[in-house]
């Protein structure tokens, strides 16, 4: 029964350090890019008292929206949320991560994502509809690309599980022509997911370009507060599936100490802030692509992952 | 009495109420009479075929002394039998308990009433048919009974084309499945299913079968490239039975497939199941892009029809080429994955349809560009139909999202095949599936959103008021159903077992077994997955958010006029539409799908012209095939009209020449 208690606990933190951690991710991509491009930018905290504002302040919401653009908010969170507690960050086999696999941790965020173009859609402005439209045309590409990224990965581990997956991970597979295939599809996907340059611009209001930030147009006070901690955590939760399926070292493995799911806490902030600082760089590297040009982006990740996918079917059977 | 006599008793009720509906169709009353009895009817069958399927009593037979002389009339019931008439009676209640309320606002219910319980009558029949003769003969009364429900309202525009070429594909289909048969009864002639069974034909033979029963089934479940019907029949019809065809009826065909491909051809060869994975996954993708172009709602729905259909076929055929492949469990996945997808198809289509004729009631209108706001006007309604969406968009934790894994999971078993065309095939066959489903989402974000969110459009959707509460029960009924069978997955795969077991010859693992109610593919795999917990972390998690940020933050709220980038009170004409939704999807995809050519004539500055924008879309399937085809088949009939004008004495000369050619050919006959 304590070992069912200490499981729950670790889960448990595992949700909490999951949202604690994603607006300094934020933070972090934001400060490296704009100390790159010679600003002093905002503090690394930033992110959190800008949702501690949003928070207390009255949500203004739109006369014909529907109860569904006020229900959103939490809908995308909670989907997000548990899509992010489910991946391994700092151990593997953690109590609830047989609940759902990777096939499951895609479709949930495609219902978060379903959600917020529903109530891009809600309040019947040109916006709106204008961001929920190029989201599912995005969306349309970057969820298939992710299916076969997994199929890749299941075929190498033998299981959708992520947790097995990152265990086989760890034992060593070896370097792969497959896996790198895959990577580089996921990080395509990662970015396209996220609304990061190339894609998207996340720092934009230039009214033309904006795809995600054009969907939640209409939300303010609380209602923004919780969708932005949601695409944090999307973030975070993209970033946290590449690591733990690509450099599991450190990751603590079922059935470990205390200690060593300590370590792994430490190796996974470490291993977070890495990435943050590449995103950032990657970031102010490269200019934003015209719309029309994201699908081509996004068919190499299909392609890419595709060809991993059929290499693999043809040269093994799944144990 | 056993169970089977018990559906006959039903299947006899409902033909005797069928002759009863002619004569009293005109009275007031008489729609409530008719539908309160197919209610009770379908209820009947529904809970005798349940308790066929969860008894798992063997194969029960029945012989009556009717239908063809040396033969009679052979009727069995088994598990697969069971499962699809538990589909087609719970989609067969449903759609009666709706039509308690939508039908009083049928205009002519004597061109409804009468069929609806025979074309129910009809499909039950087929599913309990043991011999050729039965089941063509209830085939071909399901297909006239629904072509009669199609032309209800043959008055209005479109609705005497879809007829004629729903009747034109029937028939085609129906022969095909009767050469098939004719096949696979052989020279000896013995059109039971037990002889058919017994002596299983050789190989080329079955194959030739096989493909005949392809076309023939296929056409009835809008198997690309024999699709076209589909869309244009299915909406015309009154909506209960638009639900009942595209809910129920294309399930009764992929019966007939798996009762030919699996039962009665005798040892599958794995070469079969390549066209029928190929088949399917393009029939998919088809049916899903169609979707994302219609803007009538009930189109988008037809289309959408065709796209599932697609992908219990590529299940089917996964399932066909593991049997093949000495690969049983594998086998029992892919099957469970395709009824699983028939069953949560039959829910939410049916569901869907419903949904739209509860906004042609609301407002006389189908199609999307007229709508819009109807969530606030029609909250119930709109909550069912939000959730046949999510459903049918295979999100995670409601029924179609447990189908979809399932069928990725037995892709991924597709390096365990020995041959190279499928370890090839089967990867293409995953992405097709994949793409699919997220083109489905987009579509049922579109097929939501624009009639149901955001403003009014026209003044009829401004004035939509909520519908009646049988509509509302029928829908609610689904809607929790697609629920339950999302949170517990469980219970149906194992409810699915026996028909897994006498299809595939094994079965899943039983999931009852598995902890915490997760479901697990297969035995020896690790993956799992449960929608209970998935539930219940999602409103957990949701229920606490809000509740920690409004006790602890802010609650105000205040109503205030659309943001929209400081735009002033913008017209609803502003507003995203079913065109402008999917134009980024039409331009990344309708290129070679379509062939779409759009045209802007845009006038100078100082012109008073209207700028105009047309929009061409093609289907390629009606261009290269169809057209072709009937300039064939005209071409012929010039030709052949002469023939109509002899006189007796050439009449008399071809008819004799005809006789010593056939008496020439029989005589050189090996």
């Amino acid at each position: 029964m304590t070992g069912l208690a200490v499981d729950l606990v670790f889960q448990l933190m595992q949700m909490t350090l999951v949202i604690l951690i994603a607006p300094l991710l934020t933070g972090l991509v934001r400060a490296v890019k704009a100390r790159l491009t010679r600003r002093r930018g905002p503090p690394l905290l930033q992110p959190y008292r800008d949702l501690a504002r949003l928070v207390r302040k009255e949500a203004v919401v739109a006369d014909s929206a529907s109860w569904l653009f006020r229900t959103t908010p939490y809908v995308v969170l909670a989907a997000t949320w548990v899509a992010a507690a489910l991946i391994p960050t700092f151990a593997t086999g953690l109590l609830f991560s047989w609940s759902a696999d990777l096939i499951a941790i895609v479709a949930l965020l495609g219902s978060a994502r379903f959600f917020l173009a529903l109530a891009g859609l809600d309040v019947g402005t040109s916006f709106g509809g204008l961001g929920a439209s190029r989201e599912a045309m995005f969306a349309s590409l970057a969820e298939p690309a992710m299916i076969v990224i997994v199929f890749s990965l299941a075929l190498i581990a033998g299981s959708t599980q992520l947790s097995t997956v990152a265990a086989a991970m760890t034992s060593g597979v070896g370097l792969r022509v497959t896996l790198g295939m895959a990577l580089i599809a996921l990080v395509i996907v990662a970015i396209a997911e996220n609304g990061r340059i190339p894609v998207d611009n996340p720092a934009t209001h230039l009214e033309l370009t904006m795809v995600h930030e054009a969907m939640i147009l209409e939300y303010s006070g609380r209602h923004l507060a919780v969708i932005e901690l949601a695409s944090m955590l999307k973030l975070t939760l993209y970033v946290s599936l590449i690591v733990c399926v690509f450099v599991p070292w450190g990751i603590a493995i079922a059935d470990a100490g205390v200690g060593d799911r300590l370590a792994g806490a430490a190796f996974y902030v470490a291993k977070l802030g890495v990435a943050g600082v590449l995103l950032g760089v990657f970031e102010t590297s490269i200019a934003k692509m015209r719309v029309f040009r994201v699908p081509d982006f996004l068919g190499a990740a299909l392609m890419l992952g595709f060809l991993g996918a059929l290499l693999l079917f043809v040269s093994r059977t799944l144990k | 009495m056993n169970l089977l006599q018990a559906l006959l008793a039903c299947d006899a009720a409902l033909l005797a109420l069928s002759v009863v509906a002619v004569s009293v169709a005109r009275r007031s009353g008489a729609s409530a009479f008719v539908y309160g009895a197919t209610l009770a009817l379908s209820a009947a069958l529904l809970a005798a075929a349940a308790a066929a399927l969860i008894g798992r009593a063997g194969p029960a037979r029945l012989t009556l002394p009717i239908g063809l002389p040396w033969v009679g009339a052979n009727f069995r019931l088994d598990a697969l039998s069971a499962f699809f008439a538990v589909v087609v009676n719970l989609g067969g209640a449903a759609a009666s308990l709706y039509a308690l309320g939508y039908g009083r606002h049928e205009r002519e219910p004597a061109r409804v009433l009468p069929f609806f319980p025979a074309f129910l009558a009809g499909m039950n029949v087929v599913l309990i048919a043991d011999d050729a003769y039965v089941f063509l003969v209830a085939w071909e009364f399901m297909s006239l009974a629904s072509w009669a429900l199609v032309m209800a309202h043959h008055r209005d525009s479109g609705v005497a084309r879809a007829g004629f070429v729903y009747l034109v594909m029937a028939s085609f289909g129906t022969l095909a499945l009767l050469l098939a048969f004719g096949l696979l009864a052989g020279a000896g002639g013995g059109y039971g299913f037990d002889a058919m069974r017994a002596a299983p034909p050789a190989a080329g033979v079955a194959a030739l079968a096989l493909a005949l029963a392809l076309v023939g089934a296929g056409s009835k479940a809008g198997l690309a490239p024999l699709h076209v019907w589909l869309p244009l029949a299915h909406p015309a019809a009154p909506s209960h039975v638009s639900a009942l065809m595209s809910g129920v009826m294309t399930k009764v065909a992929v019966y007939a497939f798996i009762r030919i491909a699996f039962d009665l051809v005798g040892r599958p060869d794995w070469r079969w199941s390549a066209p029928i994975l190929a088949l399917g996954a393009a029939t998919a993708l088809i049916g899903v892009l169609h979707a994302l172009m219609q803007t009538d709602l009930k189109r988008v729905l037809a289309y959408s029809t065709i796209e599932n259909v697609g992908l219990i076929f590529v299940a089917v055929g996964l399932a066909l080429a593991f049997k093949a492949s000495g690969l049983p469990g594998a086998a029992a996945l892919a099957m469970t994955a395709a009824l699983f997808h028939a069953l949560n198809h039959a829910l939410f289509k049916s569901l869907l349809f419903f949904g739209a004729g509860a906004v042609l009631t609301a407002t006389g209108e189908r199609r999307m560009g007229r709508l819009g706001g109807l969530l606030n006007r029609m909250p119930a309604t709109g909550f069912f139909v939000l959730t046949g969406c999510a459903a049918i968009a295979a999100l995670p934790p409601l029924n179609g999202f447990v189908s979809e894994w399932l069928m990725l999971q037995a892709i991924l078993l597709g390096p365990q095949f020995p041959q190279w065309t499928l370890k090839l095939l089967t990867p293409a066959v995953g992405a097709a599936v994949a793409l699919t489903a997220a083109l489905a989402a987009a579509c049922f974000v579109r097929a939501f959103g624009i009639p149901f969110l955001g403003r009014p459009r026209s003044d009829e959707a401004a004035k939509a008021r909520e519908v009646d509460r049988f509509s509302l029960a029928a829908m609610g009924a689904l809607a929790a159903l697609c629920l339950l069978a999302g949170v517990f997955p469980g219970v149906v795969i194992d409810t699915l077992k026996p028909v897994a077991v006498a299809v595939t010859g094994a079965a899943m693992p039983l999931q009852a077994e598995i902890p915490w109610l997760s479901i697990a593919p297969i035995a020896e795999s690790r993956s799992s997955y449960n929608g209970l917990l998935v539930f219940l972390f999602i409103v957990a998690s949701g229920a606490m958010a809000a509740s920690v940020i409004h006790r602890f933050a802010s609650d105000a709220l205040r109503r205030a006029p659309a943001w929209d980038c400081g735009f002033p009170d913008s017209s609803p004409a502003t507003q995203y539409t079913a065109e402008s939704f999917s134009q980024p999807i039409r331009r990344v995809f309708g290129g070679y799908v379509f062939r779409g050519r759009e045209r802007l004539d845009m006038p100078a500055p100082g012109e008073t012209r209207p700028a105009v924008h047309q929009l061409v879309l093609r289907d390629p399937v009606w261009d290269g095939f169809y057209t072709p085809l009937g300039e064939i088949v005209g071409a012929i009939a010039t030709r052949l009209n002469r023939l109509q004008f002899l006189t007796i004495r050439q009449y008399l000369s071809v008819v004799f020449a005809a006789l010593v050619a056939l008496l020439l050919i029989l005589a050189a006959w090996p």
